[in-house]
């Protein structure tokens, strides 16, 4: 059933080719909705107590000869990741609807096409589905920045191109390596592959690792593979930068849960602290470059550097509260981070500029976007009761149970996060009007709404966080079970 | 009771959705009534509460689970016992008093909505912060206050610099966050629950591991409650309106590290390094902010060094185990600097803005009611008997004198300091001459009734208060003892001797008079005004620049981190690590030229190509 989740969105994209003018957008709208009603019933369907596995599955021979089938399914991760970006497309799509692109039809196209190919990402069960709706969402994206995007925007995105592409190959190689080990007549499907994994020897576990950590270490990134982002970020449309950040990069976190840890379970399962310890350098340099940072895009880039890197840490603490908290925190980190590239570009139409040494006094001038603007960078700054502490309390906790010393030095994020943010909200919207942000127009009624549902996760999630856990509970439980059993 | 225990946070909070969402279009009256009549129904609710613990003892009211994962439990849940209830008064009362004085200060601020919005969200926040079971709620309430300070420092956004004190005090106060944040993680790995009941009962069991517990805990507490080296954002913080500095910058929000200590006096009694430490850095503060008052000119700022100064009291006191001694501070402490703080607004009110001392003198005459009032403040933060601080200071010094006499005496010298800069304030403001422009002194008005009647609500408080906590000479009943006593089971009580009390009471009584007189004829009789800063020189100097403090910290802490920031930025990101990425894709580049000379169309080089490769796989196949 699931299925339904690429295919809907697939055949929609086709329908592009033959769409013209400004319709382009409620379509791509309609559709967009569409598949999120149909993530929130599959939610409504899902039994979370179930310890079986993946759920609402499919399974097609797809390629026989050699064992790539043409299966998926959900658990709790999953589930919450396709909710994640069906309840995100929909925001962006509306996003963009003060500004309408050039060619609207090809770029509504793009992005729904970018939709089917994320699902397929979170659903994929096989090894080799999953790579190719992995470099699926490559080309939309990619088309996306490069052609709607900003200045210098081809070498730029060229980069990001080549950069995420060659780390792809590498999880491929990795993958191949372990279908060769996978027992009998060789299978891609994520059990067989487990199987496989856990007939290597250390050695072996150590090439799968690092051949599919390199891939998704560039997409999500973890410093230092991390170079292309801060630019592509910048130049892409906001729409693009939304998608990049509020759910591709969940992609790349997603892959480590699901085709990274198993595949190199005696490896991760002892003590195996460097990944944690690169993860956590990339959080106190990402925060670190922020601080002096002009643009608001870049703040929010290296921010986002900063907040994935412990979202990734926590994930290699091999924890419950680890991982509870980074599936959370993936959730919302796309919530916030989204909204955050909202604001910046509402404020950006209407003043023609993200600098911060150029803008100040929005409060005065639009005392709605000052305050929903204020609770997503609440949001960001993980105050308690914003949906944002909610996973950080649970990933520094993980961390603290590793080592104290990694904990304190993770938690410089909770100053350096003041610090950036504040600087960004106060330059922004506090002191004296500028001649940029002097006729600025408070939010329409549209725009309104898009930012409120924001704020209001923000704060729901913040407050109530537990039905959230309740979905990945029980999946949670049993992957870490499975790893950690000798 | 405990059904509705949950309206106590909860209707302030519905105050500052209405007053946030519709504020601005509702008529001023209307905002006020909100907003003030919000906390009066949660300090109603605080006084039920507080008639039920007396009557039935302590309960605890659970709402629901905030999370379950894993072994993480955390439920939002309320425990009403003596020290929530007090500090629950305390906020709700003065809280009220404070909301209807704003009514009266901010009446021509065009942000009047917003400001009661905060001020009923700070009211929130800082009712979970007492009102918690566990350290959790704690920590929401405690990031919350701070969040409501960054807003109200900052609440005249326009101006560029009070964005700045706004920011520097939130960031202060995230820096003891982060070591409370591990304090919590390390309570949660210790006793498997950050429950106050759970953690408490086996606190006994884990005795080795409370002495960094409370390291951690209290390195919050030095964020929060202004303590060295975290203090310098408090006098900062006087950017923001008055009402502000009053509630949130001496009554209340700055005391929730003592309240923290309190609450965790099972795991500091267990800590005497902890507590050792925490008498110095409380000492050190109370003395240096004493020093530095002395010289300042700004009304406020006097009175904010001051509160850093009080604090720092109330750290002695946790310091040497005299639990209930804070906590006594603490209340006289939050009557009168409250009261001395609208007072100051209702000077600075009737001045038209002014904040200089220099320029005010012979307010007397013009604000009678403020005038009294503030004097009742002065006289009872400087242990004048039979004024609250004389009752509560006395108790501070008595217990210090008990742990080591060295700690007593500069403790004793630090209230002299007091003594000084309180008494140099209001002569310099209330009595001589009037130093102001022309145009202020026709200006010059008494407050009107919003806001004169907290001042004199507060001024009776400030006086009687102290009868709670009446020394062994005068009573054997010392009412607030009494009533902590559960909270504080553990902690062991030195009675000074009746001896000592005299000579003490006797000394301060003609040290006291000293300094007025000589105060007095210092500003009054020679009319000296202080210099201008820049005439200063020697230590005076030193003194009126803070210790340059806060160049120090620029210089060791902010220019080197900022460097870095762009160091990391333009050359290790830019250059070294997206070095290192290009220059593969260079090489990448370099050796595609390179393969690419061989196709350079000529055909005979394509033959001869073929024929050496034609005869290397004949010499692999017949001859290796």
């Amino acid at each position: 059933m699931a299925v339904l989740l690429i295919f809907i969105p697939l055949f929609a994209s086709l329908l592009f080719l033959f769409i013209k003018g400004s319709m382009g957008k409620t379509i791509a709208l309609s559709f967009s909705v569409l598949n999120l009603i149909f993530s929130i019933y599959l939610l409504s369907s899902f039994d979370a107590q179930s310890d079986e596995g993946f759920q609402f599955t499919f399974d097609q021979p797809w390629v026989e000869s050699i064992g790539i089938s043409f299966c998926g399914g959900l658990d709790g991760i999953s589930l919450l990741m396709i909710l994640l970006t069906n309840l995100l497309v929909p925001i962006i799509i509306l996003s963009s609807y003060g500004k309408t692109p050039e060619y609207p039809a090809a770029f509504y196209g793009l992005i729904i096409l970018m939709q089917a190919g994320l699902n397929g990402v979170f659903i994929a069960t096989d090894g080799l589905l999953f790579y190719v709706f992995w470099e699926i969402t490559l080309i939309p994206i990619w088309f996306i920045c490069a052609y709607w995007g900003g200045e210098n925007r081809v070498p730029v995105t060229i980069k990001f191109f080549i950069y995420t592409f060659a780390g792809s190959l590498f999880m491929l190689v990795g993958l191949i390596y372990l279908y060769l080990n996978t027992p009998g007549d060789h299978n891609f499907s994520w059990e067989a592959l487990q199987m496989g994994a856990r007939s290597l020897d250390a050695a072996g576990q150590q090439i799968v690792f690092w051949f599919i950590f390199l891939a998704f270490a560039v997409k999500i990134p973890i410093v230092p593979f991390h170079t292309w982002q801060p630019e592509t970020y910048t130049v892409s449309p906001a729409p693009g930068t939304m998608l990049l950040s509020g759910i591709m990069l969940k992609m790349g976190i997603y892959g480590i849960i699901r085709w990274l840890l198993p595949f190199a379970p005696d490896l991760v399962s002892a003590g195996f602290n460097l990944p944690i310890v690169l993860c956590i350098i990339g959080v106190v340099y990402g925060g670190w470059i922020a601080i002096k940072q002009t643009d608001m895009k870049k703040i929010a880039a290296y921010s986002s550097l900063s907040h994935v890197g412990l979202i990734a840490a926590g994930i290699f603490t091999l924890t419950i509260d680890g991982l509870q908290g980074a599936v959370i925190q993936m959730v919302n980190h796309g919530i916030n981070i989204v909204g955050l590239f909202l604001a910046i570009e509402l404020i950006e139409r209407r003043t023609g500029t993200r600098d911060l040494t150029k803008l100040g006094g929005i409060a005065t001038k639009a005392p709605r976007l000052s305050v929903l603007f204020m609770i997503i960078v609440l949001g960001s700054l993980a105050v308690p009761l914003t949906n944002g502490f909610v996973g950080e309390f649970l990933l520094l906790k993980s961390i603290y149970s590793i080592n104290i010393y990694m904990a304190a030095i993770a938690g410089l994020t909770v100053i350096f996060c003041a610090v950036y943010m504040l600087r960004l909200y106060n330059l922004a919207i506090f002191g004296d009007v500028t001649s940029y942000t002097v006729d600025i127009k408070d939010l329409n009624t549209r725009e309104t709404i898009l930012m409120g549902i924001i704020a209001l996760l923000v704060i729901i999630l913040g407050v109530y966080p537990q039905p959230i856990f309740d979905i990945s509970k029980q999946a949670i439980e049993t992957f870490q079970t499975t790893l950690t059993l000798k | 009771m405990a059904d509705l225990v949950y309206l106590i946070p909860l209707l302030p909070f519905l105050g500052f959705v209405i007053n946030g969402l519709a504020g601005k279009r509702l008529p001023k009256p209307v905002v006020a009534t909100i907003a003030c009549g919000t906390i009066l129904g949660s300090f109603i609710l605080s006084i039920l509460c507080f008639k039920q613990v007396i009557d039935e003892g302590a309960f605890t009211a659970v709402l629901y689970d905030w999370i379950s994962v894993g072994d993480t439990h955390i439920q939002i849940a309320f425990q009403i016992d003596q020290l929530s209830t007090m500090m629950m008064l305390i906020i709700t009362g003065i809280g009220f008093l404070i909301h209807m004085y704003s009514d009266g200060y901010m009446h021509h601020d065009d942000g009047f909505h917003r400001f009661f919005a905060y001020l009923n969200l700070f009211i929130f926040s800082m009712l979970l912060l007492v009102m918690g079971s566990n350290y959790m709620l704690m920590f929401f309430g405690w990031e919350g206050v701070g969040l409501c300070s960054y807003l109200l420092i900052g609440f005249w956004y326009k101006n560029k610099e009070f964005g700045v004190a706004a920011r520097k005090a939130f960031i202060m106060n995230r820096i003891g966050d982060l070591g409370l944040l591990l304090g919590i993680f390390m309570i949660f790995n210790t006793f498997g629950s950050i429950e106050y009941a759970d953690v408490f009962k086996n606190a006994y069991a884990h005795g080795d591991s409370t002495n960094i517990i409370c390291i951690l805990l209290f390195v919050g507490a030095m964020g929060k409650s202004a303590q060295i080296p975290l203090y310098t954002w408090l006098p900062d913080a006087m950017a923001g309106p008055t009402p502000v500095s009053a509630l949130i910058h001496a009554a209340t929000m700055v005391t929730a590290g003592i309240y923290l200590v309190v609450r965790s006096n099972v795991l500091y009694i267990m800590s005497p390094n902890a507590s050792e430490l925490i008498m110095y850095v409380g000492l050190a503060t109370a003395m240096i902010a004493g020093t530095i008052g002395i010289k300042q000119n700004d009304i406020k700022k006097v009175l904010a060094y001051s509160t850093v100064s009080q604090l720092g009291y109330m750290f002695v006191a946790l310091g040497v185990g005299a639990y209930t001694t804070a906590m006594f501070h603490l209340l006289t402490h939050a009557f009168f600097k409250a009261l001395l703080f609208l007072g100051s607004g209702s000077v600075i009110h009737g001045m038209g803005g002014e904040q200089d001392i220099r320029k005010m003198g012979g307010l007397k005459k013009a604000l009678p009611i403020t005038h009294i009032t503030f004097l009742i403040g002065t006289l009872a933060i400087t242990g004048v008997p039979f004024f609250s601080g004389f009752f509560s200071k006395d108790e501070i010094l008595a217990m210090a004198h008990g742990h080591s006499d060295i700690v007593f005496t500069l403790l004793a010298m630090a209230s002299v300091l007091t003594a000084i800069y309180m008494f140099r304030l209001y002569f310099l403001v209330f009595r001589g001459n009037f130093r102001g422009t022309h145009h202020q002194k026709e200006h010059l008005h008494e407050s009107p009734m919003s806001m004169t009647i907290p001042l004199m609500v507060l001024a009776v408080l400030a006086s009687v208060a102290g009868f709670l906590g009446m020394p062994g000479w005068m009573s054997d009943n010392h009412i607030l003892n009494h009533f902590l006593h559960p909270i504080v089971e553990g902690s062991s009580h030195f009675h000074p001797s009746e001896f000592f009390e005299y000579t003490v009471l006797g000394i301060s009584i003609v040290v006291l008079a000293v300094i007025i007189f000589s105060v007095r004829n210092y500003y009054i009789t020679k009319s000296i005004v202080p210099e201008s800063d820049e005439a200063e020189t020697g230590f005076s100097k030193v003194l009126s620049h803070k210790y340059y403090i806060d160049e120090i910290y620029n210089t060791l802490f902010v220019k080197p981190i900022e460097a870095l920031s762009v160091f990391l930025h333009k050359v290790v990101d830019n250059q070294i690590v997206d070095g290192i990425v290009n220059s593969i894709a260079w090489c990448v580049k370099q050796s595609a030229n390179l393969l690419r000379l061989l196709q350079d169309g000529k055909l005979e080089w394509y033959m001869v190509g073929m024929v050496a490769g034609v005869l290397l796989i004949l010499v692999f196949n017949f001859f290796m």
